[in-house]
């Protein structure tokens, strides 16, 4: 351990495993709000697997009584009365899933957690460019989030449209999704607060010496994602305070003319008379949320591969392969990725010109993803590698996201996306990119930073016993998917297909994959005992225990609570000098003179 | 095993579905023979260059400009190949033949309702004749559905405010599904219904043996009357709105000095916002008819003004 001055504040905000609630409620300190965000969001994703394994059942046993339901749910609730499941509840729980999956799990552990925590350490900066808008950020998602789980408590329960919300479906709902509309506001004001920081951070607080290409990978993926969100969120803002107009004043951006629901003509009362609703347009909302949704993808994505890339070099012991055009690849993705977004409305009837066009806009977009992965790999070759856990999940991420990847050609193509649009193809497909890419990086990044953050090591058996149960586990799950979709079974079904009468040979495999799924929840508990364990019991670390080179490993382990460092680090070199040759160890930390 | 006893797609009963299959497997054999080849680099470098291997380690460069080109270019090269076929089969997909039959769907929740040119109408239910062109021209009079026929490969979205379309040419007699693909609310699972591909004269018998209603052009006149569009547009130009006989698919030009062309959804308009759009001319007389006419209603109005276009006027 390395020693520190007596000035510091107590020793509860020192050790960030025991940091008390009171002083981090009131923290603008980022390493604190990084650790609130990823506590907060490994929550959200627990819950978003729960209600996934409640959907499960019913997909797997329809109409059966799930075991136990009645005793959590109560036996005559209007959600499962005895024990089985209604239409209405079960979409509530696909449009949660679906949300909090999205933008209370996965984007605030990439860029709320890993992003705000490790960013100004990687940077050599004592906090974020504007500390308090940190915290604005973090308390802003909070509330959104919970904004979103007490509309379960409404009495029409959740929002249940789906997490697209397309109107007109949408705006004749329940109440849930005018919550669902709130929480969203409030999620898009959190990303706005946490972009600028970062981007602004990035620019201005880079240390001595930090010029541009000697950013770690891992901080340029931040700042290409940090200005994805900030062009993509407010147009979805404005759109969600359209669609929240015409919900609770009864406008109609979103609804075309002549609407006839349940047998009657939709009507405003406009100063006591009624008048028919109708002169908007439905397709509006898509174009509108697809802008933000599709780059919102790559949000999922980007800080993935830096945190990939980072375990690779330090466990290969090479410097990352083609290190420029990584970079260069990144930004021409996220420019690319803001003029794809009507690749998800093939089947709108757009016409064929421009859908020809968005075609022709997401093969380009393919082709930087192919040579950040490709660099990644090539990063292997003639290294020294380690197989520690990290290692293996950041490895993993490779041909996972692959296959992610690659089944999304035929949805590209316009063509063959007749087919398997709103099949379990394209449920498949971008899972595949989530869960088993994007949320291995994360169990990848987790392993390897869990020392710097807590000063303790993770246990390696339980963390391969982790990995291995859970990459064996997640094929088993999704890989059943793309024949099934194949087949044509659409997704969203409550019933799980048991309608379609052509398609029960593969429907069969829903009971196989609901077994996986809850196999799966049973391999996160080496994972949660280690996290717990560890964070008390684990084996102290000293500063850099994985001999790596980019600043944030400069810092004490965990850093110190103000200012990060006790001397401000100056970057002398690139952030991945592995096995130089001439160096008598194989690392060159970017601190070294 | 059972659960392995199934076709990866469902049967092909269209005249397009083997090439789309084709062109799926294509892709996917192309995305495997690159999946593996990863897969095996990624295990040759992970043994070889394991932590406290022999392996040379001399030869591996930080930086090759030639590798990083090829594996640039050849996925751009492979990319624009798929990308030249795949748009030259969608627009042989999108665009229905000039001789396709027409045949109207109207999406509600949550059933389909479907008429044929002839008059038949029928819920849930299509019968089609094999070996003819087929377009669907579809609508929603609620939220947003989506006709999906998976053995014809074929599927659109059925938006409400708009017209779609797709069309098939059935090749095999059978039956079919017909599933709703866009979710739409509680029962959306439960949209389904059923395509009936008939030997063309088992279809004209069909035709024959059910209820013969109106034709949609027939019930379109009748409504006009009904309606007093007569009053306005009697054919003939009169001074209180323009003539429509041969106005449908032909060029309109505003007020405003713009030209558009009279399809479908202007036409939709014209009856339901009659001043969106202000005929070169006419004063802005025409009601709306909004909440008046059903979506079956303003189809059949729009096929009697599409009948006016023949050059012989059609009864009477
Ligand atoms: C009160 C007279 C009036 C009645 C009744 C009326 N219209 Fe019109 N209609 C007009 C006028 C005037 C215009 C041209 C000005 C405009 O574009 O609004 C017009 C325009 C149209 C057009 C566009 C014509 C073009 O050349 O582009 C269509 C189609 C049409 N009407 C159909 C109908 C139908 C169908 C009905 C009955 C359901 C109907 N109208 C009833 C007066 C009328
Ligand atoms: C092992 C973990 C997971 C499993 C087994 C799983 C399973 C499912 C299933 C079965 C559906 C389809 C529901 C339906 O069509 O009726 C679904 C939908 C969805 N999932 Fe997951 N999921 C998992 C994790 C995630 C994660 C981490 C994300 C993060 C982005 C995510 C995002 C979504 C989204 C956006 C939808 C669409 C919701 C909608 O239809 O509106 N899922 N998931
Ligand atoms: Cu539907
Ligand atoms: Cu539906």
């Amino acid at each position: 351990m390395t020693s520190h001055s007596p000035s510091l504040p107590s020793k509860a905000e020192r050790n960030p495993a025991a940091f008390s609630f009171r002083a981090a409620l009131v923290s603008t300190d980022h390493k604190v709000i990084g650790i609130l965000y990823g506590v907060t969001a490994l929550t959200f994703l627990l819950t978003g697997f729960l209600i996934m394994m409640l959907m499960r059942w019913q997909l797997a046993y329809p109409g059966r009584a799930l075991p136990g339901a009645s005793a959590l749910f109560g036996s005559n609730s209007a959600r499962m009365p005895g024990g089985v499941m209604v239409p209405e509840f079960y979409y509530q729980l696909g449009a949660m899933h679906g949300t909090i999956m999205v933008f209370l799990a996965i984007v605030p552990l990439l860029v709320g957690a890993f992003g705000t925590y490790l960013v100004p350490l990687q940077l050599g900066a004592p906090n974020t460019a504007f500390p308090r808008l940190t915290r604005l950020g973090y308390w802003s998602y909070l509330a959104g989030g919970v904004v979103w789980l007490s509309s379960f408590a409404l009495p029409g329960g959740a929002a249940q449209s789906g997490w697209t919300s397309y109107p007109p479906l949408s705006i004749i709902a329940g109440h849930g999704q005018t919550f669902w509309l709130i929480g969203m506001i409030l999620i898009i004001v959190s990303s706005i607060a946490g972009a600028i920081n970062m981007i602004v951070t990035i620019i201005q607080l880079r240390v001595i010496g930090l010029t541009y290409m000697r950013l770690p990978f891992f901080v340029w993926s931040q700042l290409v994602t940090a200005f994805l969100l900030l062009l993509a969120f407010p147009p979805l803002g404005a759109a969600g305070i359209l669609q929240l107009m015409d919900r609770v004043v009864d406008t109609s951006f979103f609804l075309p003319s002549g609407l006839v629901v349940s047998g009657a003509a939709l009507t405003a009362n406009v100063g006591g008379q009624t008048i028919p609703r109708g002169g908007g347009s439905a397709l509006l909302w898509q174009h509108l949320f697809w802008f933000l949704a599709h780059p919102e993808v790559y949000v999922l994505v980007l800080p993935a591969m830096g945190m990939v890339a980072e375990i690779l070099a330090n466990n290969a012991r090479k410097p990352l392969w083609g290190y420029k055009s990584m970079v260069y690849g990144t930004i021409f993705l996220g420019v690319m990725s803001m003029l794809v977004w009507a690749h998800h409305m093939f089947l709108t009837g757009m016409g064929t010109v421009i859908t020809a066009f968005f075609q022709a806009t997401t093969m380009i977009v393919s082709i930087p993803s192919i040579i950040v992965l490709t660099a990644l790999l090539a990063s292997l070759w003639g290294g020294a590698i380690r197989f520690n856990t990290p290692m293996l999940f950041a490895l993993a991420f490779l041909p996972m996201f692959g296959i992610g990847g690659l089944t999304g050609l035929p949805l590209g193509l316009a063509v063959t996306d007749i087919h398997l649009h709103d099949t379990y193809y394209v449920i498949d497909h971008f899972h595949y990119i989530v869960v088993c890419g994007t949320l291995s990086a994360i169990f990848g990044g987790i392993y390897y930073w869990f020392p710097k953050v807590t000063g303790r090591a993770m246990n390696e058996r339980l963390g391969r016993i982790h990995f291995w149960s859970s990459l064996v586990l997640l094929n088993c799950i999704f890989m059943p998917m793309f024949i099934q979709g194949m087949a044509g079974v659409s997704r969203r079904l409550y019933d799980g297909g048991l309608s379609y009468a052509h398609a029960q040979p593969v429907l069969k495999l829903n009971v196989f994959i609901t077994h996986a799924a809850f196999a799966l929840a049973l391999a996160q508990i080496p994972f949660i005992v280690n996290l717990l364990w560890s964070l008390r019991r684990g084996p102290r670390v000293e500063a850099n225990p994985w001999q790596a080179t980019t600043l944030e490993w400069a810092a004490a382990s965990p850093p110190l609570a103000q200012g990060n460092f006790e001397t401000p680090p100056v970057a002398h070199r690139g952030p991945c000098e592995y096995s130089v040759p001439g160096k008598d160890k194989d690392y060159t930390p970017q601190w070294e003179q | 095993m059972s659960i392995w006893n199934f076709p990866l797609f469902p049967k092909q009963a269209s005249s397009y579905a083997w090439h789309m299959d084709l062109m799926y497997f294509v892709l996917t054999g192309l995305s495997v023979f690159f999946f593996i080849a990863v897969l095996l680099v990624l295990a040759y470098f992970g043994i070889k260059y394991r932590k406290g291997s022999k392996a040379d380690r001399t030869l591996a460069s930080p930086d090759n400009n030639a590798l990083e080109l090829t594996w640039t270019i050849v996925p751009t090269i492979m990319a624009l190949a798929m990308f030249v076929w795949a748009t030259l089969f969608y627009f042989h997909v999108t665009q229905p033949p000039a001789d396709s039959m027409e045949i109207f769907v109207v999406g509600k929740q949550w059933m389909w309702k479907i008429q044929h040119p002839e008059g038949q109408r029928e819920i849930n239910e299509l019968h089609v004749p094999v070996g003819r062109n087929v377009k669907l021209t579809m609508t929603s009079q609620d939220v947003i559905h989506d006709f999906f026929i998976p053995e014809f490969r074929t599927k659109a979205d059925v938006v409400p405010g708009k017209y779609t379309q797709q069309w098939f040419r059935a090749t095999v007699p059978g039956e079919y599904h017909i599933f709703c693909a866009q979710y739409c609310g509680t029962e959306h699972s439960g949209m389904v219904g059923r395509v009936v591909a008939m030997k063309p004269e088992d279809y004209e018998n069909w035709l024959r043996g059910g209820a013969t209603g109106l034709t949609p052009s027939m019930a379109g006149e009748q409504l006009f009357q009904k309606l007093g569009c007569v009053s306005c547009h009697l054919s003939g130009d009169t001074p209180r709105g323009p003539k429509l006989a041969g106005m449908a698919g032909a060029a309109v030009k505003l007020q405003n000095g713009q030209t558009v062309t009279a399809d479908d959804d202007y036409l939709r308009e014209s009856i339901l916002y009659p001043n969106a759009k202000q005929v070169f001319g006419y004063p802005l007389l025409m009601p709306t008819f909004e909440g008046q006419v059903s979506e079956e209603e303003i189809r059949e109005l729009i096929a009697y003004i599409k009948s006016l276009a023949a050059p012989t006027q059609p009864s009477k």
